[in-house]
């Protein structure tokens, strides 16, 4: 039988299942992710972690409680930084430490912290730690870690293309073409935890896409665009989502037909409070693009957003009618 | 240049003792206060940390008194306050107040921007001139720290009470108004032979809590609502690791030789917590546990809401309350905290944890009895 790896579909799970699934079951090992979000792991999740923790890491533990028995091991690896000299979040940094000290009966963990801060590749030495908890044989498990790399990016290329991650089963219906009729471009900026979990985004894409709107994310901007842009900034932002986030931002205020942004924040994230502020405020003093926030907690209801994102695009579509009627010189 | 730089508990002393020796102008902000908290407030983001919206206040007020530019050391995170820098900096441009912000980082490898901000505040480059009084605010920080010791032990044994909160908030103000490294050292002194004056218990043998958490909020006593001196005063021996004075050592000075500081807390951190993840969770833990293992009755950890590395601190807590047996009381700061109920919780702690000295006194007589 072969080993049962647990990984809670959660927090880093959106970014870079691929990646893991690929290189467990290369390995051999049964990849078993807990299921999508439901009330009852939200609400799990809050019960057990404190208060203060942002939505996301609440509902982390609430994947955790939900596989912990299903599985022979689980992978909550370390995640200090997946980029060079940058950090993800103190969070994740902490994730299995806050994981143990909070939930009983948990099974063995693989904890291997990552960290690619100083690397200029890949740092090889924690993948084969982390692939010798299911086989020893390191070959394998660079050869694994190579398929797993390939399938990553593939997953990163479709995502650029505007394929979202639970488009999965039924790609092609999902894809718009930019700028056909009717159809408006709107950004959203958050963590693809939040982007892609409709559960904890209140169904936000769903409802943005049944009204026309096409969305980009900065996931959709190539890295070297962003980069392009990040670097104007007086100070390199250090946290990974930070930069492309602010990066994303400079670029849409530069050239493109961005009609509003919609900046999808975690209640208690200590990045999106400084990041989102900051993108508001390139927004607002360079463009007229509406900007909104969208507050994700666990409390958070459906009502008040329909009718907010209602608003919100019935605004946008106003404008873009009327703006041909003006005149640019008054 | 009129320079201004923000407040943290004492911080000012070793600041204001650099700047002097260098020759430079700067306007100390008014000491944290209400308005400054109200202030930041209504400038910041509505979720960013407290720190962050009482320096603005600091800014602005400091601003008001003719201050031109402002002071801030950087960081390269993932804590927050790595980023303060830009914040303030596009915070108060939006606001049309005209400030330059001036950010002492850490070099990773551009020692050029570090030279270049130093020779723009210094007017020059006198690396002599410089080194020294770098050496004398190290000396000035040390002294400074050893003095808010002493109040920690003195304090809680004094006689006449408020005998010691007197002297030192006396000595506080006054600092204001001395000039020069020198100056303010001989002035330490002399609050330093003051409180050796006072009268103490000396068998004494006082309730000693640690104190752990974010720099910032366990640093001062504005927005931590004085507890040092609260518990002192109810006969509570405090002691805190993590001071300014560490901090500019360990963080700046060591980090920039390459040195290395005491790392005891390290290795009592790791069943806990892995590695450093930002901020001084690692601190936190590894502290925790020091006291834990060195028989104090209790531990308060303190930061402001939304603080991502002492939020994982927190949830890590109850770990080590369980193991060792140590009461953990965690103290959440914002500015919305209201005195009653902060009050209500410390008093509450300092209940539980006179209970437990009396019951191990109790068991304690009842086995010598025994022998
Ligand atoms: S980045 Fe923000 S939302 Fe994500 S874990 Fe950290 S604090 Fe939470």
């Amino acid at each position: 039988m072969s080993i049962k790896v647990g990984i809670p579909k959660s927090l880093f799970y959106y970014q870079m299942y691929p990646l893991w699934n690929t290189f467990f079951e290369e390995l051999g090992a049964e990849v078993i992710t807990s299921p999508n979000t439901t009330k009852k792991i939200l609400d799990e999740g809050v019960r057990v972690c404190v208060d203060e923790a942002c939505v996301p890491v609440k509902l982390f533990h609430g994947h955790v409680l939900s596989i912990k028995d299903k599985v022979d091991i689980l992978f909550i690896p370390r995640l200090t930084s997946i980029s060079k000299g940058e950090y993800v979040c103190p969070k994740f940094g902490g994730l299995p430490d806050m994981v143990k000290s909070t939930v009983k009966g948990l099974p063995e963990i693989i904890d291997v912290e990552i960290n690619w801060r100083k690397a200029d590749s890949n740092d090889i030495e924690s993948i084969i730690t982390i692939g010798s908890f299911i086989v020893k044989d390191e070959k394998a498990i660079k050869n694994a870690y190579k398929k797993a790399v390939d399938k990553f990016n593939d997953y990163n290329e479709d995502i650029k293309k505007g394929f979202m991650p639970e488009d999965d089963k039924n790609r092609k219906s999902n894809l718009f073409v930019v700028k056909d009729s009717g159809i408006i471009n709107i950004a959203v900026i958050g963590h693809p935890y939040n982007l892609y979990d409709s559960y904890i985004n209140m169904n936000l894409f769903k409802k943005l896409r049944a009204n026309g709107v096409n969305i980009i994310t900065q996931e959709m901007i190539g890295e070297d665009v962003i980069n392009l842009h990040a670097r104007k900034l007086n100070k390199r932002v250090f946290w990974n989502f930070g930069r492309k986030a602010l990066g994303s931002v400079m670029h849409m205020i530069e050239g493109s037909d961005i009609k509003g942004m919609i900046f999808l924040m975690s209640f208690g994230c200590g990045i999106d409070s400084f990041i989102g502020d900051l993108a508001e405020r390139m927004i607002r003093r360079h463009t007229d693009i509406p900007f909104i926030y969208v507050t994700i907690d666990e409390h958070s209801g459906q009502a008040g957003l329909d009718t907010r994102l209602e608003a919100f695009i019935d605004m946008i579509r106003w404008r873009d009618k009327n703006e041909v009627d003006i005149s640019a010189y008054g | 240049m009129k320079l201004t730089f923000p407040h943290m508990g004492n911080t000012y002393i070793p600041v204001k003792a650099m700047l002097d020796d260098l020759g430079v102008n700067c306007i100390i902000p008014p000491f944290n206060n209400k308005k400054a908290l109200e202030i930041g407030t209504k400038l910041a983001p509505e979720l960013a940390c407290l720190p962050l919206k009482i320096n603005l206040g600091n800014f602005i007020q400091a601003y008001e008194m003719g201050a031109d530019s402002i002071l801030m050391t950087g960081g390269c995170g993932p804590c927050r306050f790595g980023y303060y820098c830009e914040m303030h900096r596009e915070i108060l441009s939006d606001m049309g107040v005209d400030m330059k912000v001036i950010t002492l980082d850490i070099p990773g490898n551009d020692y050029n921007k570090l030279l270049n901000n130093v020779r723009e505040i210094t007017g020059g480059l006198n690396i002599y001139k410089i080194l020294k009084a770098v050496k004398n605010t190290v000396e000035v920080s040390k002294k400074v720290d050893e003095l808010e010791r002493l109040t920690f032990k003195i304090r809680p044994r004094e006689i006449h009470k408020g005998a010691t909160d007197k002297i030192y908030r006396s000595f506080l103000y006054s600092i204001l108004k001395i000039k020069g490294s020198r100056n303010i050292k001989k002035h330490i002194d002399k609050a330093r032979n003051k409180l050796l004056e006072i009268q103490t218990d000396k068998e004494m043998k006082p309730i000693r809590v640690g104190i752990v958490g974010e720099i910032y909020t366990t640093n001062d006593p504005y927005s931590n609502l004085y507890i040092e001196s609260r518990l002192g005063n109810e006969g509570i021996e405090v002691t805190r690791p993590v001071t300014v004075s560490g901090w500019i050592i360990d963080h700046m000075i060591k980090k920039a030789l390459h040195l290395k500081g005491d790392e005891r807390y390290k290795e009592a951190a790791k069943p806990y917590l892995g590695t450093m993840i930002g901020g001084h969770s690692q601190e936190t833990i590894g502290n925790t546990v020091l006291f834990a293992k060195d028989g104090y009755d209790g531990v308060v950890q303190i930061f402001p809401l939304g603080c991502m590395p002492e939020i994982v601190s927190e949830s890590i807590l109850p770990s080590i309350e369980r193991d060792f047996k140590i009461p953990v009381m965690s103290l959440i700061i914002d500015e919305m905290t209201g005195e009653a109920g902060y009050m209500t919780r410390v008093e509450a702690f300092i209940d539980l944890l006179k209970r437990r000295r009396e019951i191990d006194a109790f068991e304690g007589k009842g086995m010598l009895s025994w022998n």
